[in-house]
């Protein structure tokens, strides 16, 4: 049996921070064999979910389930374990005019990481999430049992581990549909926008776009407030499949605190804004530029200074989105709390699992680091998100209260019956999975 | 499949032999992978595959039957172009002071099992006048202690082996690279409190090794620390180091 040593570990956001054993596994065995033990267990992939979903008294680190089972250069289906990393697929993938079917704003996460917490993209308001590219997966339950699931077969069970957050089993492989691309280049069109309303306008007038996001001024207010960088893009038709993944610089050590205040971070937002000179503008970008620009600065989470950060996903039905998304953007700008840049998405319809994130609506995401007068703050947004039917998105929550969360899923009393009907919540808990009651 | 030929391992099972498929394959190389229930290894396989657009054989491959080695090599074609033997059994030492079946399944998997296939394969690389051959020894055979005294000198004797293939081959332009590992973290090892600043990752070693092997190294200790650890222990006059508890 492979050994467990004690550390101190944490999601992306560095907070909070959990002593506890990682064991590494290479195997289905291996993971049998941890799952049969005393105690609460959750998988582990690569660490990039903000919060505490992947946290618990023990760990299940699954990086080294990292083999390609099967990848058909034809129909662009690929098997691959789940400790495989979204960037080792793209290198596979791309030189033969694949990729993925829907990607996140990071390649470092692993696949199976991506089907708990049913990760979406750019492309949500035309495809939907990850989930929607899985053709079948391989669940371990805690009795060791495998089971295959997908939308046809013990649907259940795939309706409630996409999004599910390891919660029914350890994810062991899965069958991917990837898309087919003619270049590994994007044709963005960047769109400045002066208001929110703009910005609407904008998301609207853009839907045809198959990729789209805005970044967002959070801390501009009065006329200015919810002013944004729109970027829309597609893959370009030019033939070159040339791919390699660049390595960037990282970031060496954890910010000292007052690196982060309210001057530095609206004068960074005010020359990201301000960069961009003209209403409507072109450019030609690499994979790398318009879907994963944060992970060419490796290490990008110590910014925020060794107290870590959390990240506030939200999301609201479209017709509350306006005001809702008003009402919370004058509450940040006057508290001046705030990220570098802030994250507005138009989504498109749910899906049929339990516990995905996405609906129909507008998402902002935003990051806050971590500091007493936070969570005062953080309160009164909950406030305006649930009074507008929205919900919060676990893969980076590590702080919402149980009573708030759950008037966002109406499913969740269906996801926990089931957890307790299997026997799931005898072992498979997490940190978050129990501040929730999941 | 590549045209850069193929490289054997055997003993490909083991944590640090899988990690060497890995750099040979990203070099390049088509591999022959030769372990015990080789079928556990047909994940790693097409992974490799995928990956790399090498092609990767599985061979089951029984390192105790002595006498089929021959014709194991014999059966490889084409023949490759170098070798890695990544195989070791480590045992509990203190049952096999009372187990002599122990004692000799240890000195035949790390000794005599090495120098029955590796001898065929030299003949052919010397004949040939090209091949290599990477053997994993270990800092164990350096001097023999009580804690592990009867793996040690099945490694000193493969280290010896080694020494004097290299010897032999040299004219052949065969390279024969000796690797002698200290404390790597692998499932042999799992469970053993081991000192972090003296242990391997099996990635890193297999890294070392590869690397190595194509700069044409003779002898090699992973990591380099060990080199000077041994050069130390070596040097402890015997009066003294027969009461050691080391």
């Amino acid at each position: 049996m492979m050994s467990c040593p004690q550390k101190n570990l944490a999601g992306w956001g560095r907070f909070p921070r959990s002593t506890s054993k990682a064991c590494s596994v290479q195997s289905a065995q291996e993971i049998a064999g941890f799952l049969d033990e005393e105690g609460d267990v959750i998988a582990y992939g690569n660490g990039r979910s903000y919060g505490d979903s992947a946290i618990a008294d023990k760990q299940i680190v699954t990086r080294k389930l990292n083999h390609f089972l099967q990848f058909d250069k034809e129909s662009g289906i690929l098997r691959a374990q789940s400790g495989i990393l979204l960037s080792e697929i793209l290198q596979v993938a791309v030189p033969h005019g694949w990729f993925l079917a829907v990607t996140p704003g990071t390649k470092l996460i692993t696949v199976g990481g991506a089907i708990a917490s049913d990760v979406h993209g750019k492309n949500h308001h035309h495809f939907g999430s990850f989930s929607q590219s899985v053709l079948d997966l391989k669940l371990m339950l805690p009795n060791g049992e495998i089971i295959d699931c997908s939308e046809n077969e013990n649907r259940d069970w795939f309706h409630s581990t996409c999004g599910g957050q390891g919660l029914t089993g350890v994810i062991l492989e899965a069958r991917l549909q990837l898309k087919p691309i003619k270049s590994q280049n994007i044709e963005q069109t960047t769109i400045k926008s002066a208001s929110l309303q703009e910005t609407f306008a904008a998301f609207e007038d853009y839907q045809a776009s198959p990729y789209s996001v805005a970044w967002i001024d959070c801390l501009a207010k009065g006329k200015n407030l919810g002013r944004s960088l729109l970027m829309v893009g597609d893959f370009a038709t030019d033939g070159d499949l040339d791919y390699r993944s660049p390595r960037g610089p990282a970031i060496p050590f954890n910010f000292p605190k007052f690196a982060l205040n309210r001057l530095t971070l609206s004068a960074f937002n005010w020359l990201y804004y301000h960069k961009v000179r003209k209403k409507i503008s072109q450019q030609m970008v690499s994979i790398d530029q318009f879907f994963y620009p944060l992970d060419a600065l490796s290490n990008w989470n110590r910014i925020y200074g060794k107290d870590g950060f959390v990240q506030y996903q939200f999301i609201l039905p479209k017709e509350h989105s306006y005001q809702g998304l008003q009402e919370i953007l004058q509450i940040i700008a006057a508290s001046g709390k705030g990220s570098f840049l802030a994250v507005l998405k138009l989504y498109g319809k749910h899906n049929a699992n339990w516990l995905s994130f996405p609906m129909e609506g507008y998402s902002l995401a935003l990051d806050f680091k971590v500091e007493p007068s936070l969570w005062g703050l953080l309160e009164r947004l909950d406030e305006v998100v649930v009074k507008c039917g929205g919900r919060f998105y676990l893969a980076k929550d590590a702080r919402v209260p149980k009573a708030v969360f759950e008037q966002g899923y109406p499913q969740i009393e269906q996801f926990r019956a089931f957890r307790r009907q299997h026997g799931l919540d005898k072992t498979l808990n997490s940190r978050q999975s129990v501040r929730l009651g999941l | 499949m590549s045209d850069k030929g193929f490289v054997l391992i055997l003993g490909a099972k083991s944590d640090m032999a899988q990690s060497i498929a890995r750099e040979y394959a990203g070099l390049g190389f088509n591999l022959y992978l030769a372990a015990r229930n080789v079928a556990d290894l047909e994940s790693l396989q097409s992974d490799l595959q995928i990956r790399h657009q090498v092609e990767v054989r599985l061979l089951e491959w029984d390192a105790l039957k002595l006498e089929e080695q021959s014709n194991f090599y014999q059966g490889l074609a084409p023949a490759p172009v170098g070798v890695v033997t990544a195989l070791g059994f480590l045992g509990d030492q203190t049952q096999a002071q009372q187990d002599a079946a122990l004692a000799q399944k240890i000195l035949q998997s790390n000794f005599n099992a090495l120098v029955a296939v590796l001898e065929p394969i030299a003949a052919d690389f010397e004949q040939k006048q090209s091949g290599f051959i990477v053997g994993i020894s270990s800092v164990a055979g350096d001097r023999g202690r009580k804690a592990n005294y009867i793996y040690g000198s099945a490694k000193a004797g493969f280290s010896a082996y080694l020494s004097g293939l290299r010897n032999r081959l040299a004219e052949a332009d065969v390279q024969v690279l000796t690797v002698k590992p200290g404390f790597v973290a692998t499932k042999m090892t799992a469970g053993m409190d081991l000192p972090e600043k003296l242990t391997a990752q099996p990635e890193q070693v297999a890294k070392m090794v590869v690397k190595a092997q194509q700069k044409g190294r003779n002898v090699i200790y992973v990591k380099p620390i060990w080199w000077l650890v041994m050069l130390i222990i070596r040097h402890i006059p015997e009066v003294i180091f027969k009461k050691m508890s080391i």
